[in-house]
């Protein structure tokens, strides 16, 4: 497919996919506010957090199978970073994944996230298996 | 009495096998009690309860027996669940009288004053709980006619009856005369000024209500007893009642010589136990009366038991009812075989007599050695506040307050603590800082209502673990606050408290970030006239949330909706789009795949056919499911969010603009199609549908809200179902105002009739922005209504009679609106920036989720069930057509090589 570039600023992931994906640069991300992307084919939902760290959770929400999550809501319970499913408001642990409206709720595949020189970094597989 | 059950039937038919039998002996407030603790610990049901009551009524609330002169009916004083006394172990026998007590046999004789009705009742257990009667001293003239006791209903009954006779005899104010100065006589000179009878108060003592408060207090007292117009004389003893003509009471006589006429008296000299039972049965008395129980409210013999003012406990008996509830509660635990003993008395009492506040609790006369006394007096505001204290002046022992009360409820719980910081601080009138602290501080185990023996830590276990969530529910799970009340804004305050607490406030604080409700947070931002989220929270946000908080998906689109309301910025300005749900964010509606829906603006229900045909070709270049919505236009689904932009694009150049169908804000005004072409009609109400819904397009609301306008009475555009419905008449407009359809439908109540246009629509603005001012999360105007101060009838005086005086701010924040309206889908695609939120993928922006799959039905596509899914029945969403423009500008990422 075509994307529209910017030669200016196009910057190029090292190599065949490592360890490490680069998504995006951190500036594309707004703060509170979710960004889906393709990481290896699977759709990962980003999250910049105002504290400057991004977390990485399935885009697809396990109660309905759609993939939204990236579009819910970003707050706190506690201290806890938290994202609202938007469809039926389901709150899910940003760092961790789980689910913490239901307690006993299904919890997200997570993955590791960097940031470097700008660029967003998310790794290539999820911390664990979890539900699709 | 037709209802009194007879003996054979009720003693004798037993429905459920219990084993034993428990006799009562009385049926007074502490009765009571003892039955309904009883049956409520009692869950084998062993004891078979009888209850001999004298009077001819069950258990009424005698503390509140002035109240029958302020229009309570007798019946208002019932005790209780009125189930009690059809629970099948439990039978009243009301108008029984217990003549005598035979303890080897172990059997009552009871008599209801008719002959050969006497009946032998066996019992297991006797528990006499017989109170006391009045206490008549040997004046001579008491037994004339006009001259009354302050006991019972029926004492009370005939006092009235009385008054009223004399006053139509006399065709004058009725005069009165209380011999007695305490708390029984106080609330009978009450009574006597709330019949229109003047009254003089007789006191034998230096001063008033001497057994609970000490002389300054009784000093304050009677000047404000005075003040309402009761006559006091103290250290008067009276000598004689003398007769008038008629032979009925006419005038006192009193030591000093001095004399007064009157035509009632009512004598409140004491009460005296009624032990007559003990005595003829052989049980021991007390000096002063009072059957002799020990601290398990047992006499010697170990089958007969003894309560309330009948009881002589410690060499006394106690004339106030909060023992004789403990003392209940000690026998319902001794029978079931507990070992309860009673606690002691709380002496503590509270009373306010039209008006005047008077408490006492403690050592309220300072005996403790060393004690120390803390008064505050001002005669001018009519106010004593005595605080008695430990030596070290820091233990609270006892206090009188007189004239004001309030400190009651927070300072009796606080005996034998330390009241902590400046005691003098509680003597400030209205408690000031010293009261309002140490609510939410009160020890778990300090009793708040002692009339029920309730301790703070049960109220807020009422809470954390009964899951009560207001006064009502923790009252009815606690009985705190249910017999006197005194302790009620204590209860309120320690539930309230805990409830905010637990974050369970649903009545008012919005969630864990915010304590306000949205009404208040609305008045808190439009007074400091904040603009972004960030200061909000940090400004109003709830002072116990934790560094770093965010807020939620319930509080973001709250401040979200106030700022719009406030300032009607466009929604996806900065800060804010964060705020938003999805629907605001990429105002469209999501569905359950994803996807959204998309819903342009058809004011009135009124498109043309070129409008209808470009909406038409765009659903169908973008293979959109059509449907249309019940508010008179057209709902596209299906739309991927990288479409939105495309889709709007087409619908802007043909005209439209965004029907807010996501949004917390004014959706449609229905209408019929009125005089213009009906038969019927008899106003235009298609143009006024179309001019309501372009003035309120884009008005965010506590809850999203529909108008719909008829053109006659025979409401074709239903708009009775609606928020603002509106009605033609042959003189103008009638205005309907709270209606919805939803969870829970509600008809429209009539606002106002027959108004002009220009009436109407600035009536219309103001129910609005009043609703949007007031309306709570979520809160729909019915409700809302329902909760405004005089319902529709106070809506009616705002914003017609501006009772508030706010009409002119509520005009103005409409103009503003309509003033600033523009269309945010136009704005959007003109915004780059903005545009970035379209993007399907951050790293893909235009590429579809690949997840979507759909089948067809009935000519249309819809999202594929997860069985089709695996049959292998759907296919992927159809791609955007080749010729439109990529409106979604890509990030700079060559990511998947």
């Amino acid at each position: 497919m075509s994307i529209e570039a910017d030669p200016a600023t196009a910057v190029h992931a090292p190599g065949p996919a490592g360890p490490w994906v680069a998504v995006c640069r951190l500036q594309d991300l707004v703060p509170e506010r979710g960004a889906a992307a393709l990481v290896q084919g699977e759709q990962v939902a980003l999250f910049l957090l105002v504290d400057g760290t991004v977390r990485a959770v399935q885009h697809q929400d396990p109660f309905t199978g759609a993939h939204v999550l990236a579009r819910g809501i970003v707050g706190t319970r506690g201290t806890t970073p938290t994202v609202a499913s938007p469809l039926h408001k389901q709150v899910f642990d940003l760092r961790t994944g789980v689910c913490l409206d239901p307690a006993d709720g299904p919890t997200l595949r997570s993955w590791a996230v960097r940031v470097e020189d700008g660029l967003v970094l998310v790794a290539d597989a999820p911390r664990n298996g979890g539900p699709s | 009495m037709d209802e009194r059950p007879t003996q054979a039937e009720s003693i004798t038919t037993t429905p459920v096998d219990a084993s034993r039998h428990l006799v009562i002996v009385g049926g007074g407030m502490v009765a009571q009690r003892l039955v309904e603790a009883l049956r409520d610990r009692d869950t084998a049901g062993v004891w078979r309860i009888s209850v001999f009551a004298e009077e001819p009524r069950p258990p009424y609330d005698r503390v509140a027996l002035t109240s029958y002169f302020s229009g309570r009916d007798p019946e208002d004083l019932a005790l209780g669940e009125p189930e009690l006394w059809e629970d099948p172990l439990v039978s009243l026998h009301r108008g029984v009288v217990v003549t005598a007590v035979d303890r080897e046999a172990r059997t009552v004789t009871t008599s209801t004053g008719r002959a050969g009705a006497d009946r032998t009742v066996p019992y297991d257990e006797l528990v006499l709980a017989t109170g006391s009667g009045a206490f008549v001293p040997p004046i001579p003239g008491t037994d004339l006619p006009g001259v009354f006791v302050y006991r019972t209903v029926d004492d009370v009954a005939a006092l009235r009856g009385w008054v009223e006779e004399q006053e139509r005899r006399w065709n004058r104010p009725v005069r009165g005369a209380v011999i007695g100065g305490g708390l029984l006589g106080l609330e009978a000179a009450g009574a006597m000024q709330a019949l229109g009878a003047q009254s003089t108060v007789v006191q034998f003592g230096t001063h008033l209500m001497s057994a609970q408060v000490d002389l300054g207090g009784g000093e304050a007292l009677r000047r404000l007893i005075n003040q309402l117009g009761v006559a006091v004389r103290v250290s008067t003893a009276t000598t004689r009642l003398r007769p008038n003509r008629r032979g009925t009471v006419g005038g006192l006589e009193f030591a000093d010589g001095g004399r007064l006429d009157v035509d009632v008296v009512v004598v409140a000299t004491g009460i005296i136990p009624r032990d007559e039972l003990a005595r003829t049965s052989g049980l021991a008395v007390g000096e002063r009366g009072g059957v002799v129980v020990d601290e398990a409210c047992r006499t010697a013999d170990p089958h007969v038991w003894a309560v309330g003012e009948v009881a002589c406990i410690d060499g006394s008996c106690i004339g106030l009812v909060a023992p004789g509830y403990a003392m209940a509660e000690v026998v319902a635990d001794r029978l079931l075989g507990g070992h309860a003993v009673f606690p002691g008395a709380d002496t503590a009492t509270k009373l306010k007599l039209a008006g005047v506040d008077v408490a006492s609790f403690g050592d309220a006369f300072a005996r403790t050695p060393g004690a120390l006394e803390l008064v505050h007096s001002d005669p001018v505001a009519g106010v004593y506040t005595k605080l008695v204290l430990s030596d070290d002046a820091r233990t609270l022992l006892g206090g009188v307050l007189v004239g004001d009360a309030s400190a009651y409820a927070t300072l009796r719980p606080m005996l034998g603590r330390e009241l902590g910081g400046d005691p003098s601080a509680y003597l400030l009138p209205d408690g000031a800082s010293g009261l309002s602290r140490g609510d939410g501080d009160l020890p778990d185990d300090a009793t708040v209502c002692s009339c029920n023996n309730v301790s703070a830590g049960t109220v807020r276990g009422a809470v954390t673990e009964h899951g009560c969530t207001d006064l009502a529910s923790a009252k009815a799970c606690t009985r705190a606050g249910t017999s006197c009340g005194s302790c009620l804004p204590l209860v309120k305050k320690i539930v309230g408290a805990e409830l905010a607490k637990a974050g369970l406030d649903v009545s008012t604080a919005l969630c864990e970030h915010f304590a306000l409700s949205r009404r208040q947070l609305f008045d808190a931002v439009r007074v400091t006239g904040l603009q972004t989220f960030s200061d909000v929270l940090e400004r109003h946000g709830h002072d116990q949330a934790p560094v770093g908080s965010r807020g939620c998906d319930i509080c973001k689109p709250v401040v979200a909706s106030i700022l719009s309301s406030l300032d009607d910025g466009h929604v996806l300005d900065g800060e804010r789009a964060t705020l938003q749900d999805t629907n605001d964010h990429v105002m469209a509606n999501l569905q359950k795949d994803g996807t959204y829906s998309v819903v342009p603006r058809m004011p009135g229900g009124e498109v043309t056919p070129e409008g209808l045909i470009a909406v038409g070709q765009v659903a169908k270049d973008f293979d959109l499911y059509t449907k249309i919505t019940g508010g008179q236009r057209v709902d596209m689904f299906g739309a991927r969010l990288e479409q939105l932009p495309l889709i709007w694009r087409r619908l802007v150049d043909a005209g439209f603009e965004s029907g807010h169908a996501y949004g917390k804000s004014l959706r449609t005004v229905k209408s019929c199609v009125g005089s213009t072409w009906c038969r019927f009609g008899v106003q235009d109400s298609t143009s006024l549908a179309v001019a309501l819904e372009l003035r309120y397009r884009g008005l965010r609301a506590p809850h999203k809200f529909k108008l719909g306008v008829s053109g006659c009475a025979r409401e074709c555009a239903e708009a009775r179902a609606k928020d603002v419905g509106i009605i033609a008449t042959d003189q103008g407009w009638n205005v309907y105002v709270g209606g919805n359809g939803g969870f829970t439908p509600r008809h429209a109540q009539l606002l106002a009739e027959d108004l002009d246009t220009e009436t109407l629509v600035q009536t219309v603005d103001r129910f609005l922005m009043y609703y949007i001012r007031t309306g709570d999360r979520l809160q729909r105007t019915a409700p809302w209504i329902e909760e405004v101060e005089g319902g529709l009838e106070g809506v009616r005086e705002v914003i017609m009679e501006d009772s508030l005086g706010i009409a002119a701010e509520l005009d103005a924040a409409m103009a503003a609106h309509v003033d600033r309206y523009e269309d945010e889908w136009r704005a959007t695609l003109d915004d780059p920036e903005k545009l970035q939120r379209f993007a399907s993928f951050v790293n893909a922006p235009t590429e579809a989720d690949p997840s979507l799959a759909y089948v067809t039905e009935r000519g249309q596509r819809r999202p594929a069930t997860a069985e089709e899914r695996a049959a292998g029945l759907a296919v992927a969403s159809s791609p955007t057509p080749a010729d439109e423009p990529v409106l979604v500008a890509g990030p700079t990422l060559e990511v998947r090589a």
